[in-house]
């Protein structure tokens, strides 16, 4: 009956496909959202794709196994970071122009 | 008691049904994130998101990962997004339209983008893709503060640096009103 779902998660294409789908929504979310803290959270997205797609490679190859956790580790510390340097930013923009929405600062415009 | 080797009735393991259980949850929780109106609402299933994704690094075998994943994303980072969300929004804020002009053209190249994604794994023949490898945490540590020690100081230094400069940006200036 669900012959094609047997052993889903022994399939590298599986996880790798998941991870596509994910950066494909966060890459929506960036592209379309007006909140600039939505667009935040699709970026956290994004990078959660690509770590998602670090592991996979990591749990199906030997010689990539140990490597992999690293970087993911390294990836997670560094989107810690990113997000606080963004929602500080935001926090300092909101304070000046009292909006989130991204389409409204157009100071560089004028 | 043990549990059977596949699921009664449905005939596969219990490995394939977590992983279908997790996926479904990340993308419907990722598909709300992105969709929903109320942000508060959208940063709270950001975090399904996460718990989500640190169950399929489970899975996938990377222990280490997923409770980092749990420290980080969702004992911190999501904490800061729901901190910003609540100093940013106003009432007003969730009345006004939620995307852009160009959402249409977004979602169309999103989609674009999932679909040539989905096209090169499916079509590539993975040369190494061998049995699922659980990670050894013994020597992901050997590795991490041997071989790669220098990485790990680096990104400690990083975080010092965001941290410093996310206090300098935040901070209200002295003698400004509101």
């Amino acid at each position: 009956m669900f012959s094609g779902l047997d052993n889903i998660s022994q399939s590298l294409e599986a996880y790798l496909v998941l991870s596509g789908i994910l950066f494909a929504i966060g890459s929506f979310g960036f592209l379309a959202r007006r909140n600039a803290i939505s667009m935040l959270m699709s970026i956290e997205l994004m990078l959660n794709a690509v770590n998602l797609a670090i592991i996979a490679f990591g749990a199906f190859s030997l010689s990539l196994n140990v490597d992999a956790s690293v970087i993911a580790l390294i990836v997670i510390a560094a989107a810690a970071a990113e997000a606080t340097i963004g929602l500080a930013i935001v926090i300092a923009i909101y304070r000046n122009k009292k909006t989130p929405l991204v389409d409204e600062y157009d100071a560089m415009r004028q | 008691m043990t549990l059977p080797e596949t699921i009664p009735l449905l005939g596969f393991g219990w490995d394939d049904l977590l992983f279908l259980t997790f996926a479904a949850a990340m993308v419907v929780a990722a598909l709300l994130v992105v969709t929903m109106r109320d942000i508060i609402r959208c940063g709270l299933a950001m975090i399904i998101a996460f718990a989500a994704l640190a169950g399929l690094y489970v899975i996938a075998g990377a222990p280490v990962v997923a409770a980092a994943q749990v420290l980080v994303y969702i004992g911190a980072i999501s904490v800061l997004v729901l901190f910003a969300i609540m100093l940013t929004q106003s009432k007003i804020g969730t009345r006004e339209l939620v995307f852009q002009t160009q959402a249409v053209p977004a979602a169309i190249a999103s989609v674009l983008l999932a679909l040539l994604i989905g096209l090169v794994v499916v079509a590539t023949d993975w040369p190494e893709a061998g049995a699922r490898i659980w990670t050894d945490t013994t020597e992901l540590a050997m590795r991490l503060f041997d071989q790669y020690v220098l990485p790990f100081e680096v990104v400690s230094v990083l975080l010092l640096a965001a941290v410093i400069g996310a206090v300098y940006l935040a901070k209200r200036d002295r003698g400004e009103a509101d």
